[in-house]
C-alpha cells in the first residue's frame, strides 16, 4: 500500500501548493472525486484477500478522512486569505466622502416664531392670523385709532393706493387680527397673533421697515391686570428661562387702558446692569395693557360683561438679542452666507 | 424732555439719589432715556484767552493755538475747532486732567507740534449739546487762569432727560414732573413764586378770534419799559441745561415759562403791529405765510392764524410766530400772547405742513387751559428781573369761548376699578392715589365723583381715572396671578401643514428666503409679468411703491444677490402673501372692511415659491425637472395626489418647459423653469427652475382617508414596460393609462427610464415603467399576469401613439 501514502503525500503538497479556492478543488478532486487517485485504489481492495483487504480498506478509509480535513483546513484559510485581499481592496478612507445635498436653513425669524407659538401654544393659547394689507378700520378706528388721532403720527404708516385715499393699508401691527377674531367669534378668546408689520422707515441697524412681531389678547370674565402681568411673567419664564423676569411700567396706547411697557431681565448681564440694557438691568420687549373699552365697543363685546388684555412685542427684535445680530438689515438680504449659519 | 433736577427741587424737596429718584419717574411712566450729571469733573478746567493763532505746516484741519491761561508763559495747543478768534476766551483743560466720560487729556503731538492742553466744546463739558465748535465765553467773564466752574458760576446738577407718553400732557413741564413725582414720594408741592404786580393802566389792545373750533381761549397782555438783553445767568443756564438755547430775555422768559409750566406763549412787538390788535381766524384757502424759520408755508380752511389788527396773517396759531412782529433788540413795548389752541387742529395742521415746533407739540398734546393766568405773571416776574422798568399796560384781555375750562365729574365705581385692576382697595385708598395729582374726588356708596384737573384734559373717563389708580398704587404692587384657558391649545390644521411644509423643503436642501410686499416699478416686468396694479400712495423710496402680485420678482433678487456672492448653487423657498385686484363677482365686503362704497381689500393669498439656481441645492441641477422633483417630494409629504401637471404657456417662464399645477380644472401654481429672457434680465446664469403654488388650495388635497392599506402575505411580481411614444404625449397621460388598466392588482407603477436615440424613431421617446402586481389573497399565476400584462400593452398602443417595444 505504498500508493496510499504516496498518493497521500503527493496530495497534501497539492493542496499546499493550491494558490485559490479553485485551484484546491481541482486537487481535492484529483484525489478524492469520482475518478480520484485515492477513489480509484478502492477497486484495487477486491483483488485483495480478505484480512488484507481489511487492513487495506481501513488504511484507505483513514487516508480518506486526513486528507479530507487538510483539504477543509486548506479551503478555510484560502478562504480566509481571499476575503481579506477582497476587503483590503474595498478599503474607503471616510474622510474623503463628498457632501452630498445639504439641509437647508428655516429663516430665523420663522424659527423664532416657532418657538414663539409653542410656548404660547403650551399656554393654552391658540394662533389666529390675518391680513397684511388692511383697511384703515380695522387697523386703526376699531383699535380707538380714529382719524387725525395724533397717535397716527408714531406709525409711519403705508398706505396703497386703493379704493378711497388712505382707506387701505399695510398693517402696521398685527393688532387688527385681534379685531377680526374678536368680530368673528364671541369670547373666551386665549390667542397669539404672529406675522408681518411694515412701517415708512428708513432702515438702519436696529429697524427694518418690515418687521414680524407676536401679539396676544385675552378676553374672558374676570381677566384683571394681575392676570396680564402673571400671563406675561410666566411667557417671560417659559421662553427666557427661569431667571429672566418681566416688569411692567406706565405707557400710552390708545388701544389699552391700563397701559404698560413690558421690559424683561437683561439677558447679556442677567440684570446686573451693562451696556446693551444702559446699566439698568431691563430691557424693553414691548406693550401690553387692558384692551380699552372702547375696542370692546367697536367689534360688539360688552365692556362691562367681558374685560381683556393685549400685549405684543418684535420677533426681529427678540432674534437680534438672542443672536446678536449687529445689523437688522441683513434680515432683508436672503443671503445665504447668514440663512444658512441658523 | 430734558429736567434739571435744581429746577425740579424749586417745586418738592428731592432728596433721593439721583438714580433712584430716576426710578421713581420710570415707575411712574416718564421713562428715563438718560441721567447726565453736570459740572462734574470740572475741576481742572480754566478760562484760557487765546493769544494767537498759526497755521500748521502741511496740515488744512487743525492750527497752533497760544492760549495765555493764567500762567506765566502761554500754553502751546493744537485746536481743531475755527469759530473761535484771538482775544476770545475758551474752556481750556491741561495736560493730567481727566474730563466727563473718563477722557484723560495727553500730552500729543500733531504734524509736528506738540499740544499741552486741550480747548473745550460745550459737549465735552457736559455742559450743553454744542459739539459743533469751541465753547466760546463772554469775553470779561474772568481772568485767564480762572476755573471753568467758578467763572460760569456752575453748581452740580443734573439732568434728566425724560420720555413723556401722550396721554401725560401735564408731564410736558417741570412742574407737573415734579408735582407727579412728590405724589408718588408723600411730598408737598410749592407752586411757582407769583405775584407780579406791575401797574395797571388803560387796557388798549383788541382781541377778536372768529374761529372758536380751532382756538377756544386767546388772551394778550401788553408790556411796557422792556429793555431787549441777555437773560440773568441763572436764567440762560437753565435753558441750556433744558435744551434750548438763550436768546434773548423776552424769548428766554418765554421759553422759561413754556418748561416750566408747560404753557406756551409767542410775544409780538406791539410797535411792528399796525394796531394794537390780534385776531385768530382760520386760513383763507391757499393763503401764504412766512414763518420765523424763513419757509413759505401755504395754509388752508382747517389751519389757525394769528393775524394783525389788518387781518394780515403773522403766525400760525400755536405753532409758529412769523417773523413781520419779531422781538428785536430794540423793542421796547410787548404784547404777550397766551391762548389755548384745540389739539386736533395743531395735530392736523402741524403734521399737514410738516412743521412741529415745542410749542405745537404741547399744544397737540393739551395745555391747561386754566394755567394762563399764572403762565402770563411768571413772564413778567422772570423779565421785570432784567427790565427793571417794566409795567404792564392795562390787564389781560382775555377771550374765552363758552363753557372754556368746565370739567364734568366722572362717575367712576370702586369695584370696576377693581375688577379691571384685580386690586382690593377702597374708596379712600383710591383718593388717596388721586388727589395728590390734582384729582377732586367724592366717594358716595362705592362710587367717586372724580374731577379731574385743568392740566389733565387727557382724562374724560372712567378707564382713565382706572389707569391714575393703577399708575399711583404702582404696577409692581398689583399681584400677579395666572389665567387658565379651558380650551387646548393648538395649531390649526393648516398651521401645523406650513411647519411641515418648511421642513420638507429644508430637508430638500432649500432654505427659507423672505421678501417685502412692495417692489420696485419694473420688477414685475423684469420678470415677466404685467406690472402689479397696486401701488403705494406715498412711499418713502421708489424701490419699494409696488405691491407684489407674485414671489418671483423678490426671489430672481435673492437669487442674483447670491450669485453675486459667489453662492450660484441654491435653492430658496417663500411662503408670503400676494396681492391682485379682486375678481369682480367677489363678495362685497360688510361696510367696516370696505375701502371704499362696495369695495373690499385686495385679493390677498398665500403662496409657497421655489427657486432653483445653479446645480441646485442638491447638484442635481436646477431646472424644470429639478423644481418637479420639489413639488413631486412636497407632494409626497403631505399625501397630496391627484393633480395634474399640464404643459402650458405662462408669462416669464419657459414657452416649452412649464405646466400648471392643477386639481381638474382648478389651476393653483405653475412649475418649470423661468424664461431665460427673464433669468439674464436679472442676470442669472443657467437654468432657474420655479415651481409656486397657492399653499391652502394645495395642503387642503392632503389625502382625508388615513387608514392603513393591508399587505398582502403573498409575493408579489414585477412586469417591466418600455414604449415608443411621440413626443407630444405626456408620460404621465401613458401612465394615468397603464394605472387604470393595470386594475385592482396594481400596486404601484414607476416611470423609470427615458431614452432618446438609436433604436427609437426621432420625434418619439421611450418611456420603460415597472408595474408592480399583487394579490391580497394568493400568487399570482403567470396565466393572470401574461393577462394584465396584455391588457396594459393594448391599452397604451390603442389610447396613444405608442408601440411596446422589444
Amino acid at each position: 500500500m505504498s500508493d496510499v501514502a504516496a498518493i497521500e503525500r503527493d496530495a497534501a503538497a497539492a493542496a499546499a501548493a493550491a494558490s485559490s479556492l479553485d485551484e484546491l478543488r481541482t486537487a481535492q478532486a484529483a484525489v478524492l472525486g469520482k475518478r480520484g487517485s485515492l477513489t480509484q485504489l478502492n477497486s484495487t481492495l477486491g483483488r485483495l484477500a480478505p484480512e488484507e483487504r481489511k487492513k487495506a480498506g481501513a488504511a484507505l478509509y483513514e487516508a480518506r478522512a486526513r486528507l479530507a480535513a487538510l483539504f477543509d483546513d486548506r479551503a478555510a484559510a484560502l478562504a480566509a486569505s481571499e476575503r481579506e485581499v477582497r476587503l483590503e481592496a474595498e478599503r474607503l478612507d471616510l474622510t474623503e466622502v463628498l457632501p452630498g445635498p445639504l439641509q437647508g436653513s428655516l429663516s430665523l425669524v420663522t424659527q423664532t416664531r416657532d418657538a414663539l407659538e409653542d410656548t404660547f401654544v403650551g399656554m393654552g393659547f391658540s394662533v389666529a392670523e390675518g391680513p397684511e394689507v388692511e383697511s384703515d378700520w380695522h387697523n386703526f378706528e376699531a383699535l380707538n385709532i380714529p382719524p387725525a388721532h395724533p397717535a397716527r403720527s408714531n406709525f409711519d404708516t403705508l398706505y396703497l393706493d386703493w379704493g378711497e385715499p388712505e382707506s387701505t393699508l399695510l398693517r402696521t401691527h398685527t393688532s387688527p387680527v385681534q379685531i377680526r377674531l374678536m368680530l368673528a367669534q364671541p369670547p373666551p378668546i386665549y390667542a397669539v397673533m404672529p406675522g408681518r408689520v411694515y412701517r415708512k422707515d428708513t432702515p438702519d441697524a436696529r429697524h427694518t421697515p418690515s418687521f414680524s412681531q407676536i401679539e396676544g389678547l385675552v378676553v374672558d370674565h374676570g381677566i384683571t391686570f394681575g392676570d396680564l402681568a402673571g400671563t406675561i411673567d410666566t411667557f417671560t419664564q417659559a421662553y427666557f428661562g427661569p431667571d429672566i423676569h418681566a416688569r411692567l411700567r406706565p405707557a400710552y396706547f390708545p388701544f389699552t387702558e391700563p397701559s404698560a411697557e413690558y421690559e424683561i431681565t437683561c439677558s447679556i448681564c442677567r440684570g446686573a446692569g451693562c451696556r446693551t440694557c444702559s446699566g439698568t438691568g431691563w430691557v424693553e420687549l414691548g406693550g401690553c395693557g387692558m384692551v380699552h373699552p372702547n375696542v370692546f365697543r367697536a367689534v360688539g363685546v360688552d365692556p362691562e360683561e367681558w374685560t381683556g388684555f393685549a400685549f405684543g412685542f418684535g420677533i426681529d427684535r427678540l432674534a437680534q438679542m438672542r443672536y446678536e445680530i449687529a445689523d437688522m438689515r441683513v434680515l432683508l438680504d436672503n443671503d445665504l452666507r447668514f440663512v444658512t449659519q441658523f | 424732555m430734558r429736567v434739571p433736577l435744581s429746577w425740579l427741587r424749586e417745586f418738592a424737596p428731592f432728596s433721593l439719589p439721583a438714580r433712584e429718584l430716576g426710578e421713581v419717574f420710570d415707575d411712574l411712566g416718564m421713562v428715563v432715556e438718560s441721567i447726565t450729571e453736570v459740572g462734574a469733573g470740572l475741576g481742572d478746567v480754566v478760562v484760557g484767552r487765546v493769544v494767537s493763532i498759526e497755521p500748521i505746516a502741511g496740515a488744512d484741519k487743525i492750527r497752533k493755538v497760544m492760549v495765555d491761561a493764567g500762567r506765566a508763559d502761554p500754553v502751546q495747543v493744537v485746536c481743531g475747532a475755527w469759530n473761535f478768534s484771538v482775544g476770545e476766551s475758551v474752556p481750556f483743560v491741561p495736560v493730567g486732567a481727566v474730563l466727563p466720560g473718563d477722557f484723560e487729556i495727553g500730552r500729543r503731538k500733531m504734524k509736528g507740534v506738540v499740544s499741552e492742553g486741550m480747548l473745550c466744546s460745550a459737549r465735552e463739558l457736559a455742559l450743553g449739546e454744542d459739539a459743533g465748535g469751541l465753547m466760546v465765553l463772554a469775553s470779561d467773564v474772568a481772568p485767564p487762569g480762572t476755573p471753568l466752574v467758578e467763572a460760569l458760576g456752575i453748581e452740580h446738577d443734573v439732568v434728566y432727560d425724560l420720555a413723556i407718553e401722550a396721554n401725560r400732557p401735564d408731564a410736558n413741564c417741570v412742574l407737573g414732573v415734579a408735582r407727579d413725582a412728590a405724589a408718588r414720594l408723600g411730598l408737598p408741592v410749592s407752586a411757582p413764586a407769583a405775584g407780579w404786580g406791575g401797574a395797571a393802566g388803560d387796557a388798549r389792545f383788541a382781541v377778536e378770534v372768529s374761529s372758536p373750533e380751532l382756538c377756544d381761549r386767546f388772551t394778550a397782555t401788553v408790556f411796557e419799559g422792556v429793555e431787549v438783553g441777555p437773560s440773568p445767568e441763572w436764567v440762560a443756564r437753565r435753558l441750556t441745561l433744558a435744551g434750548m438755547r438763550p436768546i434773548s430775555n423776552v424769548v428766554d422768559a418765554s421759553n422759561y415759562v413754556m418748561l416750566e409750566l408747560g404753557q406756551p406763549t409767542h410775544a409780538y412787538d406791539l410797535d411792528r403791529l399796525p394796531v394794537p390788535a390780534l385776531r385768530v381766524r382760520a386760513a383763507r384757502p391757499g393763503e401764504q405765510l412766512t414763518t420765523l424759520d424763513d419757509v413759505v408755508r401755504t395754509l388752508g380752511g382747517s389751519d389757525c392764524l394769528i393775524c394783525d389788527g389788518l387781518d394780515e396773517a403773522i403766525g400760525i396759531g400755536g405753532i409758529m410766530g412769523g417773523a413781520s412782529s419779531e422781538v428785536f433788540s430794540g423793542t421796547t413795548r410787548v404784547a404777550l400772547e397766551a391762548a389755548h389752541f384745540v389739539p386736533m387742529a395743531i395735530a392736523r395742521t402741524s403734521k399737514r405742513i410738516g412743521l412741529r415746533s415745542e410749542a405745537s407739540a404741547r399744544f397737540e398734546r393739551g395745555v391747561d387751559v386754566l394755567g394762563i393766568e399764572r403762565s402770563v405773571d411768571r413772564f413778567a416776574s422772570l423779565l421785570a428781573l432784567t427790565c427793571p422798568g417794566l409795567t404792564q399796560r392795562g390787564g389781560t384781555v382775555d377771550w374765552q369761548a363758552p363753557g372754556v375750562g368746565a370739567a364734568a365729574p366722572i362717575r367712576v365705581r370702586v369695584d370696576r376699578v377693581n375688577a379691571v385692576l384685580g386690586t382690593r382697595l377702597g374708596a379712600p385708598a383710591m383718593a388717596g392715589l388721586l388727589e395728590p395729582i390734582g384729582f377732586g374726588v367724592t366717594s358716595v356708596d362705592g362710587v367717586l365723583d372724580v374731577t379731574a384737573p385743568s392740566f389733565r384734559p387727557d382724562v374724560t373717563a372712567e378707564i382713565d381715572v382706572v389707569e391714575e389708580v393703577a399708575r399711583h398704587h404702582g404696577y409692581s404692587n398689583i399681584a400677579r396671578t395666572t389665567v387658565r384657558p379651558a380650551q387646548v391649545g393648538a395649531l390649526t390644521p393648516y398651521q401645523g401643514t406650513r411647519r411641515v411644509v418648511r421642513g420638507v423643503l429644508c430637508g430638500a436642501g432649500l432654505s427659507e428666503a423672505a421678501g417685502g410686499p412692495l417692489v420696485s416699478p419694473g420688477d414685475h416686468e423684469r420678470s415677466g409679468l404685467p406690472e402689479s396694479e397696486i401701488v403705494a400712495s406715498d412711499p418713502l423710496v421708489r424701490e419699494e411703491s409696488v405691491l407684489r402680485s407674485s414671489l418671483r420678482p423678490g426671489l430672481l433678487r435673492a437669487v442674483a444677490f447670491n450669485q453675486d456672492r459667489r453662492n450660484p448653487d441654491l435653492g430658496l423657498f417663500e411662503i408670503g402673501k400676494t396681492w391682485r385686484p379682486p375678481h369682480p363677482s367677489a363678495d362685497v365686503p360688510d361696510s367696516r372692511a370696505a375701502v371704499a362704497p362696495g369695495r373690499g381689500l385686495p385679493d390677498e393669498r398665500e403662496v409657497l415659491a421655489v427657486v432653483l439656481a445653479g446645480a441646485g441645492p442638491d447638484g442635481r441641477g436646477a431646472d424644470a425637472s429639478a423644481a418637479v422633483r420639489v413639488l413631486r417630494r412636497l407632494a409626497a409629504a403631505l399625501h397630496v395626489s391627484g393633480f395634474d401637471l399640464a404643459a402650458a404657456p405662462a408669462p416669464g417662464l419657459h414657452p416649452t418647459r412649464t405646466a400648471e399645477v392643477a386639481f381638474g380644472e382648478h389651476v393653483i401654481g405653475l412649475v418649470g423653469e423661468i424664461d431665460p429672457d427673464v433669468a439674464g434680465a436679472w442676470g442669472i446664469d443657467g437654468r432657474v427652475g420655479w415651481l409656486e403654488v397657492e399653499l391652502p388650495p394645495f395642503v387642503a388635497h392632503a389625502a382625508a382617508d388615513e387608514r392603513a392599506r393591508p399587505l398582502s402575505r403573498f409575493p408579489s411580481s414585477d412586469l417591466d414596460l418600455a414604449f415608443a411614444v411621440a413626443d407630444d404625449t405626456p408620460a404621465a397621460a401613458v401612465e394615468a393609462t397603464l394605472r387604470a388598466a393595470g386594475g385592482p392588482l396594481l400596486e404601484w407603477i414607476r416611470l423609470f427610464d427615458v431614452y432618446r436615440g438609436p433604436g427609437v424613431a426621432s420625434g418619439s421617446r421611450s418611456l420603460a415603467f415597472r408595474l408592480r402586481f399583487v394579490s391580497l389573497d394568493h400568487t399570482l399565476s403567470d396565466a393572470e399576469l401574461a393577462g394584465v400584462r396584455g391588457a396594459c400593452i393594448e391599452a397604451v398602443e390603442r389610447a396613444h401613439p405608442a408601440t411596446l417595444r422589444a
